[in-house]
């Protein structure tokens, strides 16, 4: 016994080596599947100011772009309204209930954004407090950014599509085919518009929106434009579709959370159905 | 190890861990070098220091960065890994007569060459392990070999210059 305990105590550095690989291990699992619960993340109060604070200096210097950028979605957005707004001689009639708003929207900051790992994430500066819940969408005047993953009480943490873990429900515009996107870990500015049929007739320059299948995002926001049309070459019933992303990931600021105030109904309706929501 | 060393320790790797955070976290040299400066407050404790603090600093100094990464264990496993084969390898390459007790194993102590072949391999050995924990399970394993190799070659640059600029010759630190 003595024997085994003086071996045990002589290799004692090689066993906390494997004990705090194990636990290195054990977080790097839980922290990417995308159910799990994040028990350390940029949400954390403290590190999500000292990364605010580091937001705030850096955003400084892409201020007249990001100005830029809402002067030309006020401009679109106003004309969309002027167009909305009834004449003198309508009358306006309730709507049904299929038609009703069924989505809010929200703005949000960037703080802090990585691009060049596999899983990345975005740290964005509204948290519970302000009304996000894990599983909102996250978009910008370009297209699809990303969705919602944790939260605490002022930050919130969220899968960027550049993440290869995330798929997002999506269709190509002109045929509406309908596929998942989902980013192969390679290119900042491409990712891969998977399960569509071979049959499809596609061809460069279609934009890919997103279905609104997966309750995540409304239905018609921008991914990203069709940029290479192959076929898959490891299953033969697919094509390998190459989707050029709209939103430039590098110069990301401010963004938009979308929530789905009908979630909790389809989810549970799917459950009844013993559905898997895809996403 | 005395009570100075033990407080100038402590704030070169508060210090390295500040200039990871805010500098380095959001550089990547042609998208595929990355530098992991704050490795230089491993590489350079006392020879002298025992594996199990060793291991548990890095440990904590791994997750320390993890947290502001978003790459929660990811540099963990790396630092920890990193800090096992840190003995091992400086017995491989240490001179004939051993290292003196209290040496520190920085360049102005041990040379341009012999730095180099004792730090290069170990931060290829760390970026490996990263890269290969960040794309487990997206294949692509030429994308790890080429993501560690540029990363080695920049960290080791970069934990070279930062010694040559900042560090008093001939001294612990």
């Amino acid at each position: 016994m003595l024997r085994i305990l003086q071996f045990l105590y002589r290799i004692r550095a090689f066993l906390l080596f494997v004990f705090l690989e194990v636990v290195a291990v054990w977080m790097i699992v839980s922290n990417n599947s995308p159910q799990g619960a994040a028990f350390f993340n940029s949400s954390n109060a403290v590190i999500g100011s000292v990364l605010q604070k580091q937001a705030d200096v850096v955003q400084f210097f892409s201020l007249a772009d990001a100005n830029e950028a809402l002067t030309e979605e006020n401009a679109k957005i106003m004309s969309e309204l002027l167009a909305l707004q009834s004449k003198p001689d309508s009358m306006p009639i309730a709507l049904d209930s299929a038609l009703e708003m069924n989505f809010q929207f929200k703005g949000a900051r960037v703080i802090a954004n990585s691009l060049r790992f596999s899983q990345n994430y975005l740290t964005l500066n509204k948290g519970s407090k302000d009304g996000v819940k894990p599983g909102m969408g996250v978009f910008n005047s370009e297209g699809a950014v990303g969705r919602v993953k944790s939260v605490s009480e002022n930050y919130s943490v969220a899968f960027s599509l550049l993440n290869t873990s995330l798929l997002v429900s999506s269709k190509i515009k002109s045929t509406e085919v309908f596929g998942s996107v989902q980013w192969n870990g390679a290119d900042a500015a491409e990712a891969k518009l998977l399960y569509v049929p071979r049959h499809v007739k596609t061809q460069e320059g279609d934009s890919v929106i997103t279905s609104g299948f997966n309750a995540v995002f409304p239905e018609g926001i921008l991914i990203g434009i069709i940029s290479k049309v192959e076929a898959d070459k490891k299953d033969p019933n697919y094509l390998d579709l190459t989707v050029r992303l709209s939103a430039d990931f590098s110069k990301l600021t401010y963004v938009y959370l979308v929530e789905n105030t009908r979630f909790n109904e389809l989810d549970s309706l799917y459950r009844q159905a013993e559905l898997t929501n895809e996403y | 190890m005395n009570i100075r060393t033990l407080i100038s320790f402590t704030l070169l790797l508060l210090l390295l861990g500040l200039v990871q955070i805010f500098l380095l976290k959001n550089l990547a040299l042609f998208g595929v070098a990355f530098g992991f400066l704050y490795l230089l407050g491993i590489l350079i404790l006392p020879t002298s220091i025992r594996t199990v603090p060793l291991l548990i600093i890095a440990f904590l100094l791994g997750f320390a960065l993890d947290v502001f990464y978003e790459t929660i264990g990811m540099h963990a496993a790396a630092a920890t890994a990193l800090a096992f084969v840190r003995p091992l390898w400086l017995k491989a390459t240490s001179p004939t007569g051993g290292y003196d007790e209290a040496e520190v194993p920085s360049l102005s102590e041990i040379g341009v060459g012999r730095f180099v072949s004792y730090a290069f391999p170990l931060i290829f050995l760390y970026s490996l392990v990263f890269f290969i924990a960040d794309q487990w399970g997206t294949g692509g394993f030429l994308g790890v070999i080429n993501k560690s190799l540029f990363s080695a070659i920049f960290t080791t640059l970069l934990v070279i210059l930062v010694q040559l600029l900042f560090f008093k010759r001939r001294r612990g630190i």
